[in-house]
């Protein structure tokens, strides 16, 4: 026997005690790893942008377009390597609860700029080819079985009348941050469909996508675009691609500091649950641990002996949180449309940070006790009666 | 006294309180030898256990010294006294103070994951032990198991197991029957005569007090 096997023996004396103790830590655990992968979720967009990109948009609102003439003003800028441009297309594909994102994009310029999407190079020549053609989001083709050749009748709203789309390419996403549920298909058929039916708005780009030689540049480069077009009548805001995101996630901010700061309560909760059934227990114990001094156990000694059993207890409690973590997100994803949450997967952090949770609330449950039966002398522990 | 393996040197004790202190020794001196059966006895809150916490270095005096075997225990710190009591002295309880969760062999194997034995050597010491208290064939039970003459027969195993020079006990037969009372005497008797254990026992018995070479009687913390 080594005082490894005690730690177990004292942690599983009170079976029901501990089970319950164990399931509280896991729950909590489990809470804990949704909440973050929500919040995470939130933030995916602004994650995901790449620090050589900037966006230009109206400087009234994004919803009003720029003309399409500033293509070429931009691109003239030093240090401005490829300028592509999409416009919100939205639309209703059978009803309004399927959504997914739909752009009008210059495809060519857009993947040299997101070059995260990929696309197989025969798909590419076929999608590029036919005027009317789209490429839709591997997980999106997923999510509505899409194949090569479908055809996606749309019904447009900020686009009106009747749009129907053939499928010829399906992008791959690069990795788990890469939104693969979006739906592309070519500005200028957009443009010449204006054109014939409202040829007020043709021309229209909804917002640049610059991508720039150095990264460094981007203060540089915004303020110059901007500089470009004041007093032009679309005056234009241009910034990273991240403060383009943020800026979108911001009105929902109030909803993520909530959840932030409920995943950081639960974490109290753990605490005091586990906290409580060690202090039960080593009370339980005052006499018990007073003998083992008795024998020559040293403070020490208690120390690791209180303290294992509370590891014992949160490491299992936090391993069954986390392997619970999954299928509920899992489960979340399938009831949750993917085209809500693009990119809604547990990442590597919030494990790390959900198993160190639970290891550091393992030591900190187990201070007060120790302290109690390291201070408690012999003397007053032997005589002391439950 | 040459050989005396414990000396009380004028010790007093007085436990503290709130704000006064509650006299229990009063200046008391004894010199136990090597090899002896010491009986203490005494009304009821006269200072037996506090004197033999004293000599087992579980508690230390107010005034005054203790010295075993030629340690003077009150010089030590309480990891040195705590490594101290695991070699030198065996504790006996009145109420067997078995950790529950853990067999006969694993609570008699308890003192020895404090020393440096192999798994094999401790095995060895927990075997003999228990062969000694005469409970070879119990090894794999849980106390809850036990009868309370039993449960002490262990207790006894694990005070012996690290071969300590010194046995304390506090009224080892004071929860026991007369026969497991006998058998617990009859054992303490054969540790002092057969493996030369010094022993100091705190009893209210009479005829445990009999069995011990030498009897003192403690009253209002004086010893007479
Ligand atoms: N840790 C302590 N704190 C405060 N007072 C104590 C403590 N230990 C003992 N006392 C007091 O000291 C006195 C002597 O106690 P002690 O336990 O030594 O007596 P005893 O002779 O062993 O009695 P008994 O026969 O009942 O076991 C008692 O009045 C007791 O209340
Ligand atoms: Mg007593």
């Amino acid at each position: 026997m080594r005082i490894f096997k005690l730690m177990f023996k004292n942690a599983l004396r009170h079976k029901l005690r501990t089970s319950l103790t164990i399931l509280g830590i896991a729950i909590a655990v489990m809470a804990f790893g949704f909440l973050r992968t929500v919040v995470t979720a939130w933030y995916a967009g602004v994650e995901a942008s790449a620090a050589n990109r900037l966006v230009t948009r109206n400087a009234v609102s994004f919803i009003f377009p720029l003309p399409l003439a500033y293509r070429d003003k931009i691109a003239r800028i030093p240090g401005v390597e490829t300028v592509s441009y999409m416009n919100w297309f939205q639309g209703v594909y059978i009803d309004k609860n399927q959504f997914f994102a739909r752009f009008a994009a210059d495809v060519q310029t857009a993947l040299e700029v997101y070059p995260e999407f990929i696309v197989p190079p025969d798909q590419l020549e076929a999608f590029t080819k036919e005027r009317n053609a789209c490429m839709v989001g591997a997980d999106l083709a997923k999510q509505y079985n899409f194949k090569i050749g479908d055809v996606i009748p749309i019904e447009g709203d900020i686009y009106p009348g009747k749009w129907d789309f053939v499928v010829r390419a399906i992008y791959q996403p690069r990795d788990e941050k890469v939104d693969g549920t979006q739906m592309w298909f070519h500005w200028a058929y957009l443009d010449e469909r204006m054109r014939q039916d409202m040829p007020g708005r043709a021309g229209e780009v909804g917002w640049y996508i610059i991508r720039i030689s150095n990264p460094n540049d981007g203060a540089r480069i915004s303020e110059e675009v901007d500089q470009l077009f004041k007093n032009s009548r679309a005056e234009t805001k241009t910034e990273s691609e991240r403060a383009f995101q943020e800026g979108f996630v911001q009105g929902t901010n109030l909803i993520i500091v909530l959840l932030n700061f409920m995943s950081f309560v639960i974490i109290g909760i753990i605490m005091l649950v586990l906290g409580n059934t060690m202090i039960m227990s080593a009370r339980e114990r005052t006499k018990e641990y007073a003998v083992l001094k008795t024998i020559g156990f040293s403070g020490s000694h208690l120390t690791k002996l209180i303290a294992g059993e509370s590891m014992i207890i949160s490491i299992l409690g936090g391993a069954l949180g986390l392997l619970l973590t999954y299928p509920i997100v899992g489960m979340f994803s399938l009831f949750v449309p993917k085209s809500w949450f693009p990119i809604f997967y547990i990442e590597p952090i919030t494990i790390v940070l959900a198993g160190t949770s639970a290891l550091v609330v393992g030591v900190i449950a187990a201070l007060f006790p120790i302290q109690r039966a390291v201070r408690t002398s012999i003397v007053d522990g032997l005589r002391f009666v439950g | 006294m040459a050989n005396s393996i414990i000396q009380v040197e004028n010790v007093s004790k007085a436990y503290r309180r709130d704000t006064f202190d509650i006299p229990v020794l009063n200046n008391i001196s004894l010199s136990v030898s090597e090899g002896d059966f010491l009986g203490l006895m005494g009304p009821s809150g006269s200072g037996k256990t506090t004197l033999l916490n004293l000599v087992a270095g579980i508690d230390r005096p107010s005034k005054g010294r203790v010295v075993v075997g030629g340690t003077d225990i009150g010089t030590l710190s309480e990891t040195a006294l705590a490594k101290w009591r695991a070699t030198h002295v065996g504790f006996i309880f009145q109420f067997y103070n078995l950790i529950p969760v853990l067999t006969a062999y694993e609570n008699v194997e308890l003192p020895l994951l404090l020393t440096s034995l192999s798994k094999a050597e401790r095995k060895k010491h927990v075997e003999f032990a228990l062969q000694v208290v005469g409970l070879a064939d119990r090894m794999y039970h849980y106390p809850k198991q036990l009868s309370g003459g039993q449960e002490q027969r262990v207790a006894i195993a694990r005070a012996i197991a690290t071969d300590p020079t010194l046995l304390v006990a506090d009224e080892p037969t004071g929860d026991l029957d007369k026969q497991s009372a006998e058998e617990i005497l009859t054992l303490l008797e054969r540790l002092n005569k057969e493996f030369k254990k010094t022993i100091v026992m705190v009893t209210h018995d009479p005829r445990a007090a009999e069995k011990a070479h030498t009897v003192r009687h403690l009253d209002k913390g004086e010893l007479k």
